[in-house]
């Protein structure tokens, strides 16, 4: 909470970021949209209302979307539907102005890891206009198996349990899995193995490139005491302190948070599915039950953009209301 | 150590099919002996309740999940494993062996609790 804190009251001396002001106005935001934009690690926001003086996108821009935490198969109180927000999920990536060149689904494809509930979201996902999804497992799609059903679904061409990059249009893509082999006691794990493939795989790369990785459970410490974290993430991150644009896309907390460190954005994803409660202010987290007129305010999308040589993603939340 | 559980559950079911054959030829004192011990802990919020039981060799605990997303139960020396346990899910076991048997949440594994067996 601490650090989060310290975010709140970040300062930017370009006169049109984020100050402790401009916080504010993005929690009056909260639930209709908000924009972001990281450059030279630096996170500037605006609403979605301004977002037209930011003027035209330039040729040569990536466009993706993140969902998160579909968690088909759930059926209880906080969202009997979950069918249905991520059809609305779809609606909602279908009418962006900016039509996506693919998804990425950080984890909770299913909630019990049954054959059923993938080949329902992958249905739903078929009718998106972005036709490539890129996933990573939450622990949810791999129960009682260690992983081995989601593997033969998903796993085409990956490594490991499932990690894996990719390269389109400059941008340099890392799936890693953290969700497996966990400890007594302790957060998300990726271990020594898919470590040392990311430190190599990084190696080749020029300091420019921008990185994006994502992963189920957040890689920085969101809220420990509900294993909200990763224990070896400070480990995957030293990898990439040599690049200049770093952004980090993760799900499983079903909710937006952002945070700058250095040249790294932090970003999680809300859920399509169920929120959960604000770290610490519940007993415990767990799907937490809003008014059903409000569900679809806090469920979401996230709308990411790269802009050639500006060396910036911005990343835009947008509610399914 | 997974052998010792199921020779628990052996050594159980072989001791009640001889309480029942004492049953069907009228012994009363087959109904002498104590019934086997059971004890319960419950999953709610993310937490294993009570998170330390002490028990007799031979108990059986059944863990019922509560919540409204799923656990399981998982030894951490592989002793005892479940199966994903959904809401209202349960799950047993029978310690037959003294020793302190710590376990935790595959899923969330900040969840954990301790069995001890005398």
């Amino acid at each position: 909470m601490s650090e989060k804190k310290k975010d709140e009251l970040l300062h930017d001396h370009n006169d049109d970021g984020v100050d402790r002001r401009g916080f504010l106005k993005c929690m009056a935001w909260a639930g209709t949209g908000a924009f972001f934009v990281m450059q030279g690690g630096v996170l500037k926001s605006y609403s979605l209302s301004k977002m037209p003086r930011l003027g035209p996108r330039s040729a040569g821009e990536l466009s993706f979307v993140q969902i998160s935490d579909s968690h088909m198969g759930f059926n209880k109180a906080a969202n009997p539907d979950v069918v249905g927000t991520l059809k609305a999920a779809v609606d909602k990536i279908n009418g962006l102005p900016t039509p996506p060149e693919f998804m990425l689904h950080t984890g909770d494809i299913s909630h019990l890891s049954k054959p059923e509930e993938f080949d329902t979201v992958d249905q739903i996902l078929k009718s998106a206009s972005a036709k490539t999804v890129f996933f990573v497992p939450g622990e949810h799609d791999v129960l009682d198996d260690e992983g081995k059903a989601y593997l033969e679904r998903y796993g085409k061409g990956t490594k490991g349990a499932g990690w894996y990059s990719f390269d389109t249009k400059g941008v340099h893509f890392i799936g890693l899995v953290n969700v497996l082999n966990l400890k007594a006691g302790g957060l998300g794990t990726l271990g020594g193995e898919q470590l040392e493939w990311m430190k190599d795989d990084v190696k080749r790369l020029t300091h420019s490139t921008p990185i994006v990785v994502f992963a189920h459970i957040p890689l920085w410490s969101v809220y420990p005491e509900w294993g909200w974290g990763t224990e070896d993430s400070a480990q995957a991150l030293s990898y990439l302190k040599k690049f200049g644009s770093v952004t980090v896309l993760n799900g499983h907390i079903h909710q937006t948070l952002q945070k700058v460190e250095g040249n790294v954005t932090f970003h999680t994803a809300a859920s399509t599915a169920f929120p959960q409660p604000r770290p610490g202010t519940a007993d415990s987290p767990g799907p937490m039950q809003v008014p059903a007129d409000q569900l679809k305010s806090i469920l979401g999308i996230t709308d990411v953009t790269y802009v050639r040589g500006k060396h910036a993603l911005a990343v835009v939340d947008s509610s399914l209301a | 150590m997974r052998r010792s559980v199921s020779t628990g559950a052996l050594l159980a079911a072989l001791g009640l099919g001889i309480a029942g054959l004492g049953a069907s030829v009228g012994n009363a004192t087959a109904s002498a002996q104590p019934p086997p011990a059971t004890m319960e802990i419950k999953i709610d919020n993310f937490t294993f309740a009570p998170p330390e039981l002490t028990v007799k060799a031979g108990t059986t605990i059944t863990w019922t999940n509560r919540d409204d997303i799923p656990h399981t139960v998982v030894s951490t020396d592989k002793v005892f494993k479940s199966k994903v346990l959904d809401t209202d899910g349960k799950f047993s076991s029978t310690f037959s062996t003294p020793g302190t048997f710590v376990y935790f949440c595959s899923i969330h594994p900040k969840m954990t609790g301790k069995v001890v067996v005398q």
